[in-house]
């Protein structure tokens, strides 16, 4: 009871810069009454309370579990099958993305619009899936790349700073129209659920081997997450 | 009220969401590694958990804080049209709180500086981290505001940022740099994105001559270029700070973070 009203404080405070920045601006820039107080007010505390109960489960479900299977996967000793699940993990959590189905919509939209494909509703969706199908498709090799890079200890800084020339390259012989899709598409693979699963993931593979740092090897599966998209949303944009 | 409605299409949503994830990874666990998860009904108490925290979380947000945060950002970038640059003073100002208060909320970097924080034994603080990636984002989203404002491309404010990363990984602690990369990826979730997107949109619509689907798009982009730059500048900071001081302090962040504060 004395921790839940501790974590239930600890959630209102996460959310107190929020409602202090809405009424700041509402009261001396806007100065209009705020609409719907009621509302908003049962929303906050809806807000609170999800924040709460995520967090318990975070502990108590999403953490052990990624932990788990990375020392059960470092025990059993096969390469083949971490990697197989690394994929499936990144892919299966990407393609199911609803931003993800959003963007690739709107993209599918703005590339009828310009010409690139046929403008009708037929090879839109293909296009729309397509897209789908290349961004969880470069999240798997993301997450499968980043816990190959755990296992062999290789530093982090020459793949990310090596990804992100490729994407200054790829820019320049990108069509004009994906540019903003792919760089948007970068952001918007890392779910809530995710960040926690695959953070569990690497940390607990870079603890079970010998000679790694779970600081220095554990983490970056996200950062190879949100850049691999970038370069294959490119590369598709400048295929089809 | 039909709220009750609501939760629970949006319950269902998140359960959707949440499937594929758990399919794979019990799949996994039964097929392939065939042992039995270690306290079983706590872990599927986490899940459900999470899958009912994650439902109130979007709910409310859906209700209460995106569409304040929508009419504020239409209004905002509104009664500054036609205007005088200047007055867009309190659209960056806007910009840069907003930034950092929903980040401060976003639970995917809460787990992250949990983990963090543990598997650092506690050298790196949880609020030490929230609050360098906060600032980061605050700071790329005020910034990239002024830059549809004043019509500059993306690609110089984007290729410079990221020089500025690669010279700081050479200096930083090479502690922090993995978990610098991350902290850019873990800000554009799920608090962030709709409200900054708003605000992108209303300056794009609201000043002549910027287009929304070109101009509009992008402070995404920054939102997760500047925290890499703040958090290594953190470590640095940090560091330089407990080397002036006595090593053999146990509280050194915490010490460190005081004098900060003082200064």
């Amino acid at each position: 009871m004395k921790a839940l009203i501790k974590s239930l404080t600890g959630s209102v405070r996460d959310l107190l810069p929020i409602i202090l920045v809405i009424a700041f601006f509402q009261a001396a820039v806007l100065q209009q009454p705020l609409p719907h107080v009621l509302e908003i007010l049962l929303g906050a505390l809806m807000v609170v309370i999800g924040l709460t109960l995520f967090i318990q489960g975070l502990e108590m479900g999403l953490f052990p579990v990624g932990e788990s299977m990375a020392f059960s996967f470092a025990r059993k000793g096969s390469l083949f099958w971490l990697l197989v699940f690394s994929f499936s993990l990144g892919f299966g959590t990407t393609v199911a993305e609803p931003a993800l189905i959003a963007v690739s919509a709107e993209a599918a939209h703005v590339a009828a619009e310009g010409g690139m494909i046929e403008d009708s509703p037929v090879a839109q969706e293909n296009y729309a899936f397509g897209l789908r199908m290349t961004v969880a498709a470069s999240v798997g090799l993301a997450i499968l790349i980043g816990v190959l890079r755990i296992l062999k200890g290789w530093p982090i800084q020459y793949l990310i700073i090596g990804g992100y020339i490729a994407v200054i390259v790829i820019t320049m012989f990108a069509p004009k129209e994906i540019i903003g899709i792919a760089y948007d598409s970068g952001g918007v693979t890392t779910s809530t659920i995710t960040v926690p699963l695959v953070t569990a993931l690497g940390v607990g593979l870079a603890s079970s081997i010998k000679g790694r740092n779970p600081m220095i090897d554990g983490f970056g599966l996200i950062a190879f997450a949100s850049l691999t998209p970038m370069i294959f949303v490119m590369i598709y944009g400048i295929v089809l | 009220m039909n709220w009750i409605a609501d939760f629970f299409s949006t319950l269902l949503s998140t359960i959707k969401d949440v499937l594929p994830i758990a399919v794979i990874i019990f799949g996994f666990q039964f097929l392939v590694i065939r042992r039995s998860i270690n306290n079983f009904p706590k872990v599927m108490m986490g899940f459900a958990l999470v899958i009912l925290g994650l439902s109130f979380f979007l709910l409310g947000l859906e209700k209460a804080l995106f569409p304040v945060g929508k009419l504020m950002a239409e209004q905002l970038t509104s009664i500054n049209s036609g205007s005088s640059e200047n007055s867009f003073l309190w659209v960056y100002l806007f910009a840069f709180s907003i930034g950092a208060s929903t980040t401060i909320a976003e639970p995917s970097l809460i787990a992250v500086a949990l983990k963090a924080n543990q598997v650092s034994g506690g050298t790196i603080s949880v609020w030490g981290l929230r609050i360098a990636v906060a600032i980061g984002v605050a700071m790329g989203i005020a910034l990239g505001s002024w830059r549809i404002v004043s019509g500059y491309p993306i690609h110089w404010f984007i290729i410079t940022g990221y020089m500025i990363v690669v010279v700081q990984t050479y200096f930083a602690p090479k502690l922090i740099v993995p978990l610098a990369y991350d902290s850019g990826g873990v800000t554009t979730s799920t608090v962030t994105v709709p409200l900054v997107a708003a605000l992108g949109l209303g300056l794009a619509e609201n000043i002549p001559g910027r287009s929304p689907l070109i101009d509009g798009f992008g402070l995404i982009a920054f939102a997760s270029l500047f925290p890499m730059i703040t958090v290594m500048a953190y470590a640095q900071l940090s560091q330089r700070k407990s080397k002036e001081q006595s090593p053999d302090s146990e509280n050194q962040t915490e010490s460190t973070q005081l004098k900060g504060e003082n200064s």
